[in-house]
């Protein structure tokens, strides 16, 4: 048994903190993480309820393979419904924190109500205790973590937090822990401000001493590492490049969306590329990458840790950002570079210094810029509603501002916090956002890879490339090569995909093992360490049976299978140029086809049998 | 004829010595493969994954057939992926 076997739920209208036992039914059904802490959700809270109310709840959960010797299980997710989207939220985060609470003791967090005062949770192994956070309310994440560690005077605390941004509102804030790792997206970080807590602090020393069988464990996640380290992606790009590799592969096929997805190649893609984190600099000769880094356990570490160039504009008057941190991905490359049309490095760095620093979900972020910058252009949003920042496509010193001031939720920052859907809505362009169910797109075009068009329309979450990652087959090659221009096969493709995710976040793995493992590599880590017989089909199911309860938490929530579109720019406007030059998604040709695969009714309902054989 | 040729990731150690950056231009004769130009520049078979001319996937099989064309952009990748 790799479960803790026991939940903390904290009432914060009551102040208290209970343990009490891991529903071990509901485990064996759902796994961990993504999809038990789902089954909580759906089970305690109502599909309607406002995120922003008390009567919302927000759960921090491990899987059974968190904190264990199994590469990168080290991750936790968080549960809540999104002020985003309206939809449920579920975001996974690395670092260290997942591993130090189940280390503690612990599967999952949950939170309830809504403390009268700003609080922070406390545990250490089996004490846990709620704290006034006078002293940190009202600071950044970064200033919070050095108060904490001076206050507490033990480094191996770990702690998540969350930034200005959330305490003002913003409706993407993240979740931050370990100073640069997030739960970013879908407003997590919101929910937790809005029920006054500020931070979580964990330190467990107990480790894990309950899986099933230890020898059996060790054999099969060495060899399953030997798989990763052998593998070119897992073993070779990831550390080298880390995820901004794509930044040239996806421009060069044609699928970057740019300048609020107005354009699908960027000119200056190259320029804020993996490969550009490792040209020197002309002022200190140093490139912008430091080093690569790794999260709890993990043997892959695609992380990336850099610099700005200290006589950038950014930061040439402000010491603080001098030092190393979390550095590009590429996702927050993409949201804000090409979509702002801006490639400048540094100033991107610095951009996402800031979102690590206040919490902001670079993605939404990015694109709420792009989206206010066409607005801009356009004349809609005016230089005195911006308070005097010049919001044109390509302004660095813009997309800076942006970020400073959205970061502490001041000025025009307040309305880009609103997030892209509610700003075009504001403006009277309700059709300039370019979101699904109301959260921002990542970086792929999907009328340059067809299949993401249906990932991004069905993703539980709104969009989001984490739900069903297409990319892999239709550009990559993995685990074989598809045509992204088709649509044929897609259906079939994505529902595979998000299966296999639902079950991969359920376990405390990082999804990015993926690259080199499948299913059958994972299940005998799971099963070694866990009671339940697990086998590849069995997680294949619980990710079917994660998917469809979501879907139903959705469908009673309002947010129903009339939500499962795309922008109309991107089912109507065709791409300008590269290998989808003339095509806009064919979104239309792949959705029924899904539904029949997934047992669904025309309109996208599960129905009663299909919710019958997995036990929804 | 030329050839705009690209290449990525790690494969920027295979373009011809002097070139900074991962872009070159390359003179090939006529009737060139897509083959011919990754033999001519020694890259192993299994580190040119993923082949693309003008950002569309050249199959493996293919490549020995594809005549490459005035103007047209050659980019390789090794295996790479991302999220
Ligand atoms: S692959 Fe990257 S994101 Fe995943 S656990 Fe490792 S370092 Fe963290």
């Amino acid at each position: 048994m790799s479960w803790a076997g026991k939940i903390l739920r904290v009432n914060l209208n009551a102040g208290t903190v209970t343990p009490e036992p891991l529903n071990m039914e509901w485990a064996m059904q759902y796994l961990g993480q993504r999809g038990l802490a789902t089954k909580y959700l759906v089970e305690e809270t109502d599909p309607k309820v406002d995120p922003l109310s008390p009567d919302n709840k927000l759960i921090m959960a491990t899987g059974p393979l968190t904190g264990t010797m199994a590469s990168t299980g080290g991750r936790y997710s968080v549960i809540t419904k999104g002020p985003l989207t309206g939809a449920i939220a579920c975001s996974n985060s690395g670092g260290f924190f997942g591993a130090e609470l189940k280390h503690a003791g612990w599967d999952m967090i949950i939170f309830e109500g809504r403390s009268p005062k700003p609080v922070y949770l406390y545990v250490e192994d089996d004490h846990a205790e709620l704290i006034p956070a006078d002293e940190i309310w009202g600071k950044s994440v970064w200033e919070t973590d050095q108060i904490l560690h001076e206050k507490h005077a033990d480094p191996l605390i770990r702690i998540a937090a969350v930034g200005r941004a959330a305490e003002k509102g913003c409706l993407y804030a993240a979740i931050v822990n370990d100073l640069h790792r997030a739960a970013g997206r879908s407003g997590v970080g919101t929910v937790m401000a809005s029920k006054q807590v500020k931070a979580v602090v964990v330190r467990g020393t107990k480790g894990i001493s309950n899986i099933r069988d230890p020898e059996a464990f060790e054999e099969v996640t060495e060899a399953a590492k030997k798989v990763l380290a052998e593998n070119a992606v897992t073993g070779e790009g990831l550390p080298k490049y880390g995820t901004q590799v794509l930044m040239n592969v996806i421009n060069e096929i044609g699928a970057m969306p740019t300048r609020n997805m107005r354009d699908v190649q960027f000119e200056g893609a190259s320029k804020i590329s993996g490969e550009a984190m490792y040209e020197p600099r002309e002022s200190d000769g140093k490139p912008n990458l430091v080093t690569n880094g790794a999260c709890f356990g993990c043997t892959i570490a695609c992380g990336r840790i850099s610099t700005i160039d200290p006589t950038h504009f950014t930061i040439k008057d402000k010491p603080q950002y001098r030092h190393a941190s979390g550095g590009l991905e590429y996702e927050a490359a993409w949201a804000l570079g090409s979509d702002e049309g801006i490639d400048d490095l540094d100033a991107l760095t610095y951009a996402n210094f800031l979102c690590n620093e206040d919490g902001l979900d670079p993605i939404s972020f990015g694109a709420t810029v792009a989206a206010a910058m066409e607005l801009y252009e356009m004349g809609v949003i005016t230089r005195e509603d911006t308070g005097g920042i010049e919001l044109k496509f390509g302004n660095a010193e813009a997309l800076a501002r942006c970020a400073e001031l959205t970061a502490r939720g001041e000025g025009f920052g307040q309305v880009l916090g609103l997030g892209s859907k509610r700003l075009c809505e504001k403006y009277g362009h309700p059709d300039l956002s370019m979101t699904v169910k109301g959260q921002e797109f990542p970086a792929y075009d999907p009328r340059g890879i067809q299949g993401m068009g249906l990932a991004y329309a069905t993703s539980n979450r709104g969009a989001c490339h984490l739900r069903g990652y297409s990319v892999a087959s239709e550009v990559l090659g993995i685990p074989y090569k598809t045509d992204p221009l088709v649509t044929e096969g897609k259906a079939e493709l994505v529902k595979a995909f998000q299966d296999a995710t639902g079950a991969v976040d359920s376990s405390g793995l990082c999804v990015f093992t993926t690259f080199a493992w499948t299913l059958e590599d994972i299940a005998p880590q799971i099963d070694a360490a866990c009671e339940g017989n697990w086998t590849p089909e069995k997680l294949q199911e619980v990710g079917e049976r994660v998917w469809n309860l979501e879907r139903k938490y959705n469908i009673e929530a309002g947010i129903t299978g009339k939500y499962d579109t795309l922008p109309k720019r991107l089912l109507k406007e065709a791409a300008k140029t590269g290998p989808a030059k003339g095509m806009a998604n064919r979104l239309d040709e792949m959705l029924p086809e899904y539904y029949s695969l997934r047992g669904w009714t025309p309109d996208g309902v599960p129905t009663p049998e299909t919710l019958q054989r997995l036990g929804v | 004829m030329k050839l705009r040729l690209k290449l990525y990731a790690t494969l920027g150690d295979y373009l011809p010595s002097g070139v900074r950056g991962h872009e070159t231009t390359l003179d090939i004769g006529p009737e060139t493969t897509v083959q011919q130009v990754i033999d001519r520049l020694g890259i192993p078979e299994e580190q040119a994954h993923l082949v693309l001319v003008d950002g569309v996937y050249v199959e493996p099989q293919a490549r020995s057939s594809r005549v490459l064309r005035e103007g047209e952009v050659l980019a390789i990748w090794p295996p790479v992926a991302g999220g």
